[in-house]
């Protein structure tokens, strides 16, 4: 009898279990080390519409200013071959000094901060506050018609508070994308 | 020297520190200061081409014909978008090339001031790297990362944008010594393992075959010599792609022809059937492989490439290394070597009777018959009466000829074929024949063209003239876009939709009117004396040649179709492509 394993994540084993032409679409998150010059950014997400891969989420800033380095966290998906080609064309671009498979290497941390404008009076307008308060929001703003809620987590903690926001008023949505670092040393 | 000058005159410098000589381009207003430079010393020679795209394919064909990188000067806006061109297929085919491009002065960018151009957004896409210089200090150090970007590693265009104040003002002279050091460092030695685990597989293989690319040529002739060295210890069969021709050369007797879409009957054969197919310097391009799931099938594949992005990306390598392909080969015959250059003799004898077999169909055969020319009988006499010629180089444009010319001209030596591979751009050979014929003024450098493609960039002709270039435009007329009639016989029910030109011009005049030597030919019987004449002419000549205009190109592997399904003539040709190949291109 064949074993059933279930192919995909190899992060919790010692072999590559995946087949190299699987058609399983895996979502990466990805942390590229580059130069902090013009046009880098450019030359990311130009490489990543050029050739027809995905963009979930992508966040970007300066890490080392002496050193001109900006960090660049990509969340993308697809089948483990386009997701390999993904990190070989980028650790090719000359301005890129490191790319890391976050979801591959280990465990990790990532963190999204969204800012939520709620328009809601009455009931609406308490039962967003309590909704919030256990969600662990930071109220930012207020008026008589409306909080700003700052909400940092997962992007599926967002989601979800998002959703449960909207019947209650007009929902007006900020996020910054997902930042990310490996757990340990 | 670590001085003051202007931004133009560390142009210059920079240039002649990294040991140009020849610059390939054309003025404007943005870039009037660097020429004013140019103009006052004698070390760097300046060709002026009649169009930016030429000024790029030359400087191709330079590059490609030396070993070193290609430099190109023009102006900002329509001089820096005129180059886009020749920028992707520089890239495509991993050509070094270095262009100079003018800009506006910074403080007018974005004011969408006369002839400017978002030239580093334009070109992003299709370079290796490109830079926009804000500030004179930092010009020479940028030009110096510049060369050492486009040469390392993979090599390919790289774009310096600069603004004319940027070359008017006075700034800090940076020497290529003192230059930052780039991170950019590709690594050039092949894992010794996964190279010992190739090695064992080579001493077991029934039926091997060497698959070599243009990474050999781009290694440089070392590549090439080692090439050689471990295809005669072996007595593995070699074929190699259309960028590759000339690594090993075609008269050496382990060659059995170029592969893919146009190659010979047994390399692609070869290729399906092998068990160990050994991919050095090649990209597993899609005239190469046809059907990707039915493409050797019963194979293992090493592949060797300097990218570590071309490997498992079109198919999976069971032995992939990656390096520069010159460490690679030396690294695996060391091994072979010290382990007592084992092969599996009789395996492989088996396997060489079975290529004579498939060699004996005589895939190439053709039939001239009556008094047309069969344009492959004109490269066929070409081929006899230049082959001798040790200083031979041969460009091509792009359609049916340039398959024809690499079926039927042998190369014996790398950096003597230039071509279009990659980006398949009519209009590449007559400026990469200048291009060509600036680095070798003594060599025979001859074009092969069809009429159209040859049109696209024929203003070239007034840089030939005027440089006394004596490059040879062999033009095989058919007054068709060949391969275009081809694909549309065979896939569109014959309905040659604008595949035929209705007017052309009179070639032996439009010689004549640029000041060379115009040639006719339309009768097989005068093909050897009108080659001899083109031969002996001392300055450039526009051969017109009048050939078959139905002729097609075979074989042919159809797309969307595997290596086993190529077709061999035309009894062959009737509804084979599906519906499934006509949308692949």
């Amino acid at each position: 009898m064949a074993l059933n394993i279930e192919q995909g994540s190899t992060s919790h084993s010692a072999y590559d279990l995946r087949s190299h032409m699987s058609d399983a679409i895996e979502t990466h998150t990805l942390a590229i080390l580059v130069e902090n010059e013009p046009g880098v950014l450019a030359r990311v997400i130009g490489l990543f519409s050029g050739r027809g891969y995905n963009i979930e989420s992508l966040t970007v800033a300066e890490v080392d200013h002496g050193g001109h380095r900006s960090r660049i966290t990509i969340v993308t998906s697809g089948t483990p071959q386009v997701i390999n080609q993904i990190k070989m064309q980028l650790g090719r671009m000359v301005p890129v000094h490191e790319v890391a498979d976050l979801t591959v290497e280990g465990p990790f941390v990532s963190r999204e901060l969204a800012l939520i404008k709620v328009v809601a009076k009455g009931e609406h307008r308490v039962e967003a506050l309590r909704i919030a308060e256990i969600f662990r929001c930071n109220v930012v703003d207020s008026t008589l018609e409306s909080f700003v809620f700052e909400l940092t987590g997962m992007p599926d903690k967002i989601d979800a508070f998002t959703e449960l926001m909207r019947p209650l008023g007009e929902v007006k949505l900020a996020r910054t994308g997902v930042a990310a670092i490996a757990r340990g040393l | 020297m670590s001085e003051q000058m202007t931004g133009a005159k560390m142009i210059v410098e920079a240039l002649k520190e990294q040991g140009v000589d020849t610059v390939f381009g054309y003025p404007g207003g943005a870039v009037l200061p660097i020429y004013d430079e140019i103009f006052q010393q004698n070390a760097i020679r300046h060709i002026l081409v009649r169009h930016e795209q030429g000024a790029v394919h030359a400087a191709e064909g330079y590059a490609r014909s030396t070993g070193k990188p290609g430099v190109v000067l023009v102006t900002s806006g329509p001089g820096a978008t005129n180059a886009v061109t020749g920028l992707t297929d520089a890239l495509m085919d991993s050509i070094p090339i270095v262009c100079l491009t003018g800009q506006v002065p910074t403080f007018m960018i974005g004011s969408d001031a006369f002839q400017e151009a978002d030239t580093v957004g334009i070109t992003r896409p299709c370079t290796k790297m490109n830079w926009l210089v804000k500030e004179t200090d930092r010009l020479a150090d940028t030009i110096h990362q510049a060369f050492h970007i486009a040469t390392e590693g993979r090599p390919g265009p790289v774009l310096v944008d600069i603004p004319k104040d940027v070359q008017f003002a006075t700034g800090q002279y940076t020497t290529k010594p003192k230059a930052k050091v780039s991170h950019y460092q590709p690594k050039v030695k092949g894992e010794i393992e996964t190279i010992t685990d190739l090695v064992h597989a080579m001493e077991k293989a029934e039926r091997p075959v060497f698959y070599t690319g243009g990474g050999v040529i781009n290694s440089g002739d070392k590549a090439s010599t080692l090439l050689r060295e471990l295809v005669e210890a072996t007595g593995f069969p070699i074929t190699s792609t259309l960028m590759g021709l000339g690594a090993y050369p075609a008269s050496g007797d382990k060659w059995i022809g170029m592969l893919g879409m146009h190659g010979t009957y047994e390399a692609n054969l070869a290729m399906h059937g092998c068990d160990l197919m050994i991919n050095v310097g090649a990209r597993f391009d899609d005239r190469i492989t046809g059907r990707i799931a039915d493409f050797s099938p019963n194979s293992r594949k090493a592949h060797i490439d300097i990218d570590p992005s071309s490997i498992n990306k079109v198919i999976h390598a069971d032995f992939p290394i990656i390096g520069d392909v010159g460490h690679v080969l030396e690294d695996i015959l060391k091994v072979w070597k010290a382990r007592g250059r084992k092969t599996n003799a009789t395996g492989v004898q088996t396997w060489w009777t079975q290529i004579e077999a498939w060699k004996a169909v005589r895939c190439l055969n053709y039939t001239q018959e009556g008094k047309t020319i069969k344009p492959q009988y004109a490269l066929e006499r070409l081929e006899a009466l230049t082959k001798h010629r040790k200083d031979r180089y041969i460009c091509t444009e792009v359609g049916q000829h340039q398959m024809w010319a690499a079926q039927f001209l042998g190369f014996d030596n790398p950096n003597r074929w230039m071509t279009s591979g990659g980006l398949g751009t009519m209009g590449y050979g007559f400026p990469a024949s200048v291009g060509v014929q600036v680095a070798h003024p003594e060599a025979l450098v001859i074009n092969v063209a069809g009429e159209a493609s040859w049109l696209m960039n024929m203003q070239e002709m007034g840089t030939a003239v005027q440089y006394r270039l004596p490059v040879k435009q062999f033009i095989l007329n058919n007054e068709r876009l060949g391969m275009v009639r081809q694909w549309q016989e065979l896939l569109h029910g014959e309905r040659y939709s604008e595949s035929w030109s209705e007017a052309l011009p009179d070639f032996v005049k439009l010689a004549e009117a640029f000041g060379a030597k115009g040639i006719l030919c339309s009768d097989p019987d005068d093909l050897d004396d009108a080659i001899m004449e083109m031969l002996n002419y001392e300055g450039p000549v526009i051969f017109d040649c009048l050939v078959e205009k139905h002729e097609n190109c075979f074989p042919m592997i159809p797309s969307g179709k595997a290596h086993n399904e190529m077709l061999l003539g035309e009894a062959e040709t009737q509804g084979v492509i599906g519906d499934a190949g006509g949308v692949l291109v």
